[in-house]
């Protein structure tokens, strides 16, 4: 008997069409933070060889992250620090199974965005009128 | 390492555009994902459109519209029309629901997309297969479990222990919240879904069961269980408004309230 031919099966869209959600885009970019923030510690770690390295290496390291690109550079890795910390926060209540309401688990993603941003603007306030 | 792109066979190209009904003064625009298994071609989005002074109120109105009016061939799952059988799941406007509870008003669009449920094998059109879904649902054992003698009537329950079964015994398992997972999405062959992780909470939670300690035993897996990273798709989306992270948060708790 001749076999029926059937067309192998597509996989129906799923990136591609879903709609975002607050929730679904925070944890996507805690994700993304947390990758990033292992160049950010290897910045730290290259400040840190520097200043082992002399005062020669330092100050030209020390220069570049004085620069206008230097401070872009910090000030976007102190907002991803801030940014993955309260991810975790986040997750950490959830993980107590709390503030998984629908109203109460969209505000706590917004939070993180925003609170993040306030606490880096904030940083940033302190260390230029102390310094 | 998941997939974020479509493989090869299942990029969808733009489709047919049917005629719009004759004297019709109040029309409505649907775009709908199309696949036939006996074309061998890839899945197209065929245009289509209704006649709103002759259709009811629900999407799924629409749908039988179409299929009675426009286009017999179009293919979906529908039987109770009022959110109970769970048979018309699909992806409309972006989000996973019941095409027969969410009103063509509610989608607030001059075009209404629909999509199968995403991230699936499509069987035809709208209709996925759903028999890997299920095949997890059986693997919690979705069933009471005791080992003390039967009684001589039933199972006795207080209105409190009863009360926990609150939020878990109204699932439907129309699989909207585990299609609309992106962990199911990357490791569906081996995490659960939120919709039988709900379905164990259920059982784990039931105080006449006596099978707990093999039901968390049986979960305890980094992919079964853990693969939940409370991205909040499920109870953003569930069409019967229940929470199967809030489930799966109680499930793991119970894993470490049982380790300490």
């Amino acid at each position: 008997m001749a076999e029926a031919k059937v067309a192998p099966r597509p996989l129906s869209p799923h990136l591609q069409i879903y709609r975002w959600s607050w929730t679904m885009a925070m944890s996507i970019f805690h994700r993304a933070t947390g990758s990033a923030l292992y160049i950010g510690i290897a910045l730290f770690a290259v400040w840190l060889v520097a200043l082992a390295s002399g005062p020669a290496t330092f100050d030209a390291v020390q220069g570049f992250f004085g620069s206008p690109l230097g401070y872009l550079i910090l000030f976007g890795y102190t907002w991803i620090l801030m940014h993955h910390m309260l991810g975790g926060v986040r997750h950490l209540v959830w993980d107590f199974g709390y503030g998984m309401e629908a109203v109460q688990r969209i505000n706590m993603a917004r939070f993180t965005l925003i609170g993040s941003i306030a606490l880096t603007v904030a940083i940033w306030a302190i260390a230029f009128l102390l310094f | 390492m998941a997939q974020f792109t479509l493989p090869k066979n299942s990029k969808y190209t733009e489709g047919k555009t049917w005629p719009k009904p004759a004297g019709a003064s109040n029309v409505q625009e649907f775009r709908i994902y199309r696949w036939n298994p006996d074309d061998g071609a890839n899945p197209r989005i065929d245009t289509y459109y209704i006649d709103r002074d002759d259709c009811g109120p629900m999407v799924l109105d629409a749908l039988l519209w179409i299929k009675n009016n426009v286009d017999s061939t179009l293919t979906f799952r529908r039987s109770c029309r009022e959110g109970i059988c769970g048979s018309c799941a699909m992806n409309i406007m972006g989000g996973n629901t019941l095409a027969c509870t969410l009103g063509i008003d509610d989608c607030g669009s001059d075009s209404i997309k629909i999509y199968p449920l995403p991230h699936m094998p499509v069987l035809k059109d709208l209709v996925p297969d759903l028999t890997s879904f299920f095949a997890q649902h059986a693997s919690i054992q979705p069933w009471l479990q005791t080992e003390t003698a039967e009684p001589e009537t039933e199972w006795r329950q207080t209105p409190e222990e009863r009360s926990k079964l609150d939020g878990l015994y109204e699932c439907i398992l129309c699989a909207c919240c585990t299609t609309s997972c992106p962990s199911y999405w990357w490791n569906g062959d081996r995490f659960l879904g939120p919709a039988a992780l709900l379905q164990a909470y259920r059982w784990l939670i039931d105080s006449r069961d006596e099978a707990t300690g093999e039901r968390l035993d049986n979960l305890h897996d980094p992919f079964r269980l853990y693969r939940c990273h409370t991205i909040m798709n499920c109870a953003n989306t569930c069409p019967k408004g229940l929470n199967p992270a809030k489930a799966i948060a109680e499930v793991k708790k119970m894993m470490v309230a049982r380790a300490v």
